[in-house]
């Protein structure tokens, strides 16, 4: 919806929803036409969880409890948003990087799409449909087994799906911006490491606040920061105005990094 | 023939489950030799030639290369082969030199001396200015030059080339007839596959038509031709009617007289002479075309069917 | 044996081992952040942060609880790293395998080659990793100095296997599953982070299933300097067992790929 917007903005014509479910159809093909399609899609619920039991409960027993907004909590309640946050930022970069550069420069399916009536972006938009849809439904099930697990409480858990949705679309949008610039896949060894040091200090495991000074105005510039913080805040029942400003920082990431993609798009394959 | 075969088949076959890819055949190849294997697609030439070069084993016959058994000394067998694969293989990761110098390392050549066998090559085959660079920005034309000069690279006693020029352009497929016939005339054994009549006549010195995996003809381009057709080829098309339907009033006009789907060929040994037979029968051809005759016109012989459909 | 050893030639292999650091020579550059920069990392986040709140373990401070832990992790990692897309793509797209089969090399060389490399990558990590972490007052044994050749071994145990799988497949969406299912819950299980006393009773025995937990073990004693759980032979007899079993699985999938 929100995308949508943004969308009807940027382009002058819109974008037709027919051309955007047309290129969520080709991935959903693609995907059903690999090999041990549903034992692939499984896997993506199996990760997240094997996290939480590891993190969450293994070291979750050395570790005790977290004092939180003024509240005790017990670690596996502090590291399981973080999870989810990370789990959503994780979907929507794997697709929209490492799966939108193949596509883009090797499979040359974009040079196939943009032969036909879809624009640039619509191609953009589709390609991030498609990675929200994927997102959400591992998302979904991991609030579910949060829940299951007396982690967060129903209502909460509700709250925050479509928060994770958000996060999704955030880094999908930038994910897909940024691989418009990729020369090659030895730059992607950049994005692991980026993603990978997001994951380690953004409040993940342990309080930001412990950090000194200097890093903790470091980390709240990143974006996997705030993400954690919405999901977080929403997941134990914490709701207060800042979660705002939080949303507003992902929402900006997300029209900043679809107008950047679909800008380049138009640069890198309608010549 | 004086020395002993540098390939040595009797009843050679290669079954894939049920599919027998080659179905007992007999081939010689003698030491400078330029020998081919012309056939359409799926005739078994692949086979063969992965075979040959000790890469697949046979199903059954008798094979010996270089005078030595695949099945005991392949190592040794292939370390003394030139192999250019119908599909480059090459290591897009490496520059152009190094897929010189890496390949020649598995021959166990040393590094000075590969470095400068590559250098000497990529004279050979006209890539001395690429290189320093990537693989993947050469043509397709330049690939397949590098992939033969990568063949070359321990001075195989033979170089086998399966399909050498499938899928290029006529130019580039001129500039690499030309040099391998560079190499034809130093002498190198060669060994290739082709599914072109030209290529087969421009390169190969003997060479055996194949079909559905047997051998149907042996011979030199010239003596086959000479067996299997007649020394000129008249190649007629009409407008609204049906070769087939014509060649009936055609009947004595030339040796033979094959209609195919869009033109009728008639076998003469005077194309000029079957021309006005043709014409004394108040027939009147759209297009007329007295040529000589081709490898393609045995296939056709052979098979009843054309090469290249 | 003997049979084994005929389809290994020390040239052939050292052939294969150079063309991996020839491509390496044009790589380190990109992967140096991800080999260099990421455990340490993961050091300071889990180590020193989360490490804040957990005290002691076994009678030591997190940090150098996890260090060893850490070190035998990134070997595994990077050896089944390097042998998924790499080899797959040596068969499926370059090719290069089928280049070589045309050539004096063998399946075993080929195999032998590409482990060669994998361990030389992961001991640079290896040692670079330990020398950052002796800073951190980590090391608390000269054994320590041993952990380079258990993480060779932890190496080549999860390579060889890795290897023989990427040989098998044709399609890479199975490497998902493979790093769903295999890598991911051993990194997470295995005594990395922590004791593997706390798994379910029914569970453990997954852990010891694991060349990982045996090469975590070796560490974390190496760098303690205290007892592993099972006699040092067993562990290293477990990991020799993995390397052995997985080398034969793979000679095999090579061969088998490369025929007709």
């Amino acid at each position: 919806m929100m995308t949508t917007m943004i969308a009807a903005r940027l382009a002058p014509q819109g974008a037709a929803p027919g051309r955007v479910g047309a290129v969520i159809g080709r991935n959903l093909g693609a995907l059903r036409s690999g090999p041990s399609y549903w034992l692939v899609l499984l896997s993506g619920f199996f990760e997240p969880l094997l996290y939480l039991l590891s993190i969450g409960v293994g070291v979750g027993a050395l570790v005790g409890e977290l004092t939180v907004a003024g509240r005790a909590l017990s670690y596996a309640a502090y590291v399981a948003p973080a999870m989810l946050a990370v789990s959503a930022m994780t979907g929507a970069l794997a697709e929209t990087t490492f799966n939108f550069f193949h596509k883009m420069k090797y499979q040359k399916v974009f040079d196939a799409m943009l032969a036909t009536p879809v624009r640039p972006l619509e191609l953009a938009l589709g390609e991030l449909g498609w990675a929200m849809i994927r997102g959400s439904l591992y998302t979904a099930v991991f609030l579910l087994i949060m829940v299951g697990l007396g982690l967060a409480e129903p209502l909460w858990a509700l709250a925050a799906f479509p928060a994770t949705v958000l996060v999704g679309v955030a880094f999908g949008a930038c994910g897909m911006a940024v691989s418009t610039l990729m020369r090659g896949w030895q730059d992607f060894d950049l994005i692991t490491t980026g993603q990978f040091a997001l994951f380690l200090f953004s409040g993940t495991f342990s309080p930001v606040g412990d950090y000194p000074a200097a890093v903790q105005v470091l980390v709240q510039v990143t974006p996997l920061y705030h993400a954690i913080e919405l999901v977080r805040g929403l997941c134990i029942g914490d709701a207060h105005l800042g979660l705002l400003g939080h949303a507003a920082y992902l929402c900006a990431m997300a029209a900043a990094g679809l107008w950047f993609a679909a800008r380049r798009l138009q640069r890198r394959l309608c010549v | 023939m004086s020395q002993l075969p540098l390939i040595h088949a009797r009843g050679l076959v290669k079954r894939f489950g049920d599919f027998t890819a080659v179905d007992g055949i007999d081939v010689s190849v003698a030491p400078g030799e330029s020998f081919g294997f012309l056939g359409p697609n799926g005739a078994g030439k692949s086979s063969t030639m992965r075979m040959i070069s000790c890469v697949s084993l046979p199903t059954a016959g008798e094979l010996r290369i270089l005078g030595m058994d695949p099945a005991r000394e392949g190592t040794r067998i292939r370390a003394r082969l030139g192999v250019c694969p119908q599909l480059d293989n090459l290591d897009f990761d490496l520059s152009v030199r190094e897929n010189l110098t890496t390949y020649a390392r598995y021959f166990g050549i040393g590094r000075r001396q590969a470095r400068a066998r590559a250098e000497e090559l990529l004279e050979f085959v006209q890539l001395a200015d690429r290189a320093g660079g990537k693989v993947e920005p050469l043509s397709g034309g330049m690939k397949r030059r590098l992939t033969i000069a990568r063949a070359m690279v321990n001075d195989p006693d033979i170089i086998l080339l399966d399909e050498p020029t499938t899928g290029l352009d006529p130019q580039a497929r001129h500039l690499l007839w030309e040099r391998l016939f560079q190499l034809k005339r130093r002498g190198t054994t060669l060994v290739l596959t082709t599914h072109y009549m030209d290529e087969a006549e421009q390169l190969c010195d003997r060479l055996v038509v194949m079909d559905g995996g047997r051998i149907v003809a042996e011979g030199s381009p010239r003596s086959l031709i000479q067996t299997y057709s007649t020394p000129e080829v008249v190649e007629l098309r009409f407008g609204d009617e049906r070769p087939a339907d014509v060649a009936g009033k055609l009947a004595g006009a030339g040796e033979r007289i094959d209609p195919l789907p869009d033109r009728l060929l008639v076998y003469a040994a005077d194309g000029d002479a079957a021309v006005a037979e043709v014409h004394r029968r108040g027939l009147t051809p759209s297009s007329v075309l007295v040529r000589r005759s081709t490898l393609e016109d045995v296939f056709l012989h052979l098979t009843g069917r054309t090469l290249v459909d | 044996m003997a049979q084994l050893t005929a389809q290994v030639s020390a040239r052939s292999t050292l052939a294969v081992l150079e063309r991996g650091l020839t491509l390496y020579r044009r790589l380190w550059a990109a992967s140096a952040l991800s080999t260099f920069l990421l455990p340490v990392l993961f050091l300071i986040s889990i180590g020193m942060g989360v490490g804040g709140y957990v005290g002691e373990v076994g009678g030591v401070d997190y940090l150098s609880w996890i260090v060893p832990g850490v070190l035998a992790s990134t070997a595994f990692q990077m050896a089944v790293g390097e042998c998924t897309y790499f080899v797959l793509g040596d068969f499926k797209w370059s090719r290069a395998y089928h280049a070589m089969a045309a050539t004096p090399v063998q399946p075993g060389d080929m195999v032998c080659g590409w482990l060669a490399y994998v361990v030389i990558r992961v001991e640079i990590a290896v040692v670079v990793f330990l020398a950052v972490t002796s800073l951190f007052g980590a090391l608390r044994s000269p054994w320590a100095v041993l952990t380079p050749l258990v993480c060779a071994l932890v190496a080549l145990a999860s390579a060889a296997p890795t290897m023989a799988f990427a040989a098998s497949i044709d399609h890479d969406s199975y490497f998902a599953l493979l790093f769903r299912f295999v890598m991911i819950p051993a990194s997470l299980f295995s005594g990395v982070f922590f004791p593997v006393e706390q798994l379910p009773a029914l569970v453990r025995p997954l852990a010891y299933l694991s060349p990982l937990w045996h090469g975590v073990e070796l560490d974390r004693a190496a760098t303690l300097g205290a007892a592993p759980p099972w006699p040092v032979a067993a562990h290293l007899a477990c990991l020799l067992a993995f390397a052995a079993a997985g080398t034969l699985w793979a000679f095999r999938a090579f061969r088998k790929r490369l025929q007709d």
